[in-house]
């Protein structure tokens, strides 16, 4: 029995959810930034972002110490793979929220507008998708993993909504490009925001089940990997 | 060449104790397969099936069929010349202390009655060489004996030993477990070039030396094969929970 090492991957999924729990408030705290024109919730934002990444370094070394010591196999192995991706989409939720936070300091500075786009909305599911895939990791469920991958593309439909109100409304109302602008690139972080979540879920089946979902013949993850490189 | 092992429905038994339970596998050519599994499970007991060394054991049995190429190895084939076709390795080297390293080496072809100095003598030198010792021993082939040479060289004289008489598989029980990591590796390095002439099944507690050197890899248990897969496939996803348990130590 290798109890000191199933004992250190316990350690490593506790620590990958405190991250995953500050990743989570970002998102959760730019938004309602975005609701209330609070920035002192863009500072806040603005300071979890060191943490978020100490916590992925941290994490990534955890992670690597136990493959170069403890020789992992099969499902062992596939969680620290799953650990090692996981890791670097929880940082780059955290980056999405640096980016909303961002573009919600510029909103503030501009005359507020009625747009056609409900970015709270847009925030529910996506933070949804987000909760569940960790839910997912915590439960090594991946039936709700599976559910994770069928709310993308809700996303993608809001998100391209957006895009062509937006372009519809900016045509109609040049004056209110900046701020329509500014929203369309939150909508567009909170699209990413699911898409790491897709990831996530993604690599706890291939941790529980130990079957690579990606590049499956949907055009969810095909759209993905384009956009991942843009 | 190396040749293909198939066996269907094995069964060995030492006295009342069933020790190998109804085992079917094929093992492909010219590739290496490793077997693992918990002290007791039966591997050395199925290797020794292969080469008719099971029943050297007056109490031992063993049933079914083991086709090494096309020849059934308990029907059509005598023991000795069985024991020509496959080579065995074990954990502890046992060359022949006394006998020089020349003589360890053409010990098989010897016994066979071979006397041909000119033939004895390349022989030697390239089953010297296959076993990556030529180097090292070249200059005192009859000078030193077999004892005089360090636990890893003498391995590797077994080796040689057993490759001068041109087997076509090599089974080897632990051939690394009683090595450092440089002998060791120096065997995993031997095990990749002779695949390409013989058929190699090991067995080894060591799972990442099944992972580093086997194409294909099967685990036992209790005297019954559990799984039998391509070496990847065991390590990263095998199929029954008991394979995983005992690979990621959850075992017992
Ligand atoms: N010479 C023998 N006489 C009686 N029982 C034996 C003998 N060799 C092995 N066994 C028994 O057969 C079983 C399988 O042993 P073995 O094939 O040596 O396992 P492994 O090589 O996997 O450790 C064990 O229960 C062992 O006690
Ligand atoms: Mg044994």
């Amino acid at each position: 029995m290798r109890v000191k090492f199933h004992k250190n991957l316990d350690e490593l999924k506790e620590r990958l959810l405190v991250m995953a729990g500050l990743a989570e408030q970002a998102v959760q705290r730019s938004i309602e930034a975005y609701r209330t024109r609070d920035l002192s919730l863009c500072d806040l934002v603005f300071q979890s972002e060191p943490a978020i990444n100490r916590f992925e370094r941290e994490v990534d070394q955890m992670a690597l110490d136990l493959l170069a010591m403890e020789q992992p196999m099969a499902v062992d192995l596939r969680f620290l793979y799953a650990v090692l991706r996981i890791n670097a989409d929880l940082e780059r939720v955290g980056d999405q929220a640096v980016n909303i936070a961002a573009r919600v300091q510029e909103m503030t500075a501009q005359a507020s507008a009625e747009l056609p786009v409900d970015i709270p909305k847009l925030a529910n599911l996506s933070s949804a998708m987000v909760r569940k895939s960790l839910q997912s990791l915590i439960e090594a469920n991946s039936e709700m993993a599976h559910s994770v991958l069928a709310m993308d593309d809700e996303v993608d439909a809001m998100n391209s909504d957006a895009f062509h109100a937006i372009t519809e409304l900016v045509q109609r109302k040049p004056d209110l490009a900046p701020q329509a602008l500014n929203a369309l690139i939150i909508a567009r972080n909170l699209e990413r925001v699911g898409d790491h979540a897709t990831n996530i879920a993604e690599d706890v089946i291939f941790w529980v089940e130990g079957a690579d979902v990606r590049h499956s013949s949907d055009s969810r993850s095909e759209k993905r990997d384009v956009e991942e490189t843009s | 060449m190396g040749v293909g092992i198939e066996v269907v429905d094995l069964n060995a038994w030492y006295g009342v104790t069933h020790t190998l339970k109804d085992i079917t596998l094929n093992i492909p050519p010219n590739s290496a397969t490793a077997l693992i599994g918990p002290s007791g499970c039966g591997k050395s007991t199925f290797v020794r099936c292969l080469n008719r060394m099971h029943e050297t054991n007056p109490a031992a049995r063993a049933t079914g069929t083991v086709k090494v190429g096309d020849r059934d190895i308990y029907r059509d084939a005598s023991p000795v010349e069985i024991r020509r076709r496959i080579g065995m390795v074990f954990q502890r080297p046992n060359p022949f202390p006394t006998m020089s390293i020349y003589d360890n080496v053409a010990s098989g072809l010897k016994l066979n009655g071979f006397r041909n100095r000119k033939v004895l003598d390349e022989v030697v030198e390239r089953s010297l060489k296959q076993s990556a010792l030529w180097e090292e021993v070249k200059d005192d082939l009859k000078k030193k004996s077999g004892a005089s040479l360090s636990g890893g060289q003498q391995q590797r004289l077994c080796i040689a030993r057993a490759l001068a008489v041109d087997p076509e598989v090599l089974l080897m029980d632990e051939p690394a477990s009683a090595l450092d990591p440089v002998s060791t590796s120096k065997i995993e390095d031997l095990i990749f070039n002779l695949k390409n002439e013989y058929t190699i099944v090991i067995v080894t507690h060591n799972m990442q030396q099944a992972a580093r050197v086997a194409e294909n890899t099967g685990f036992f248990l209790m005297g019954q094969l559990v799984e039998f897969t391509s070496t990847n496939v065991i390590f990263t996803k095998p199929k029954d929970k008991r394979t995983e348990d005992y690979i990621t130590g959850r075992f017992g």
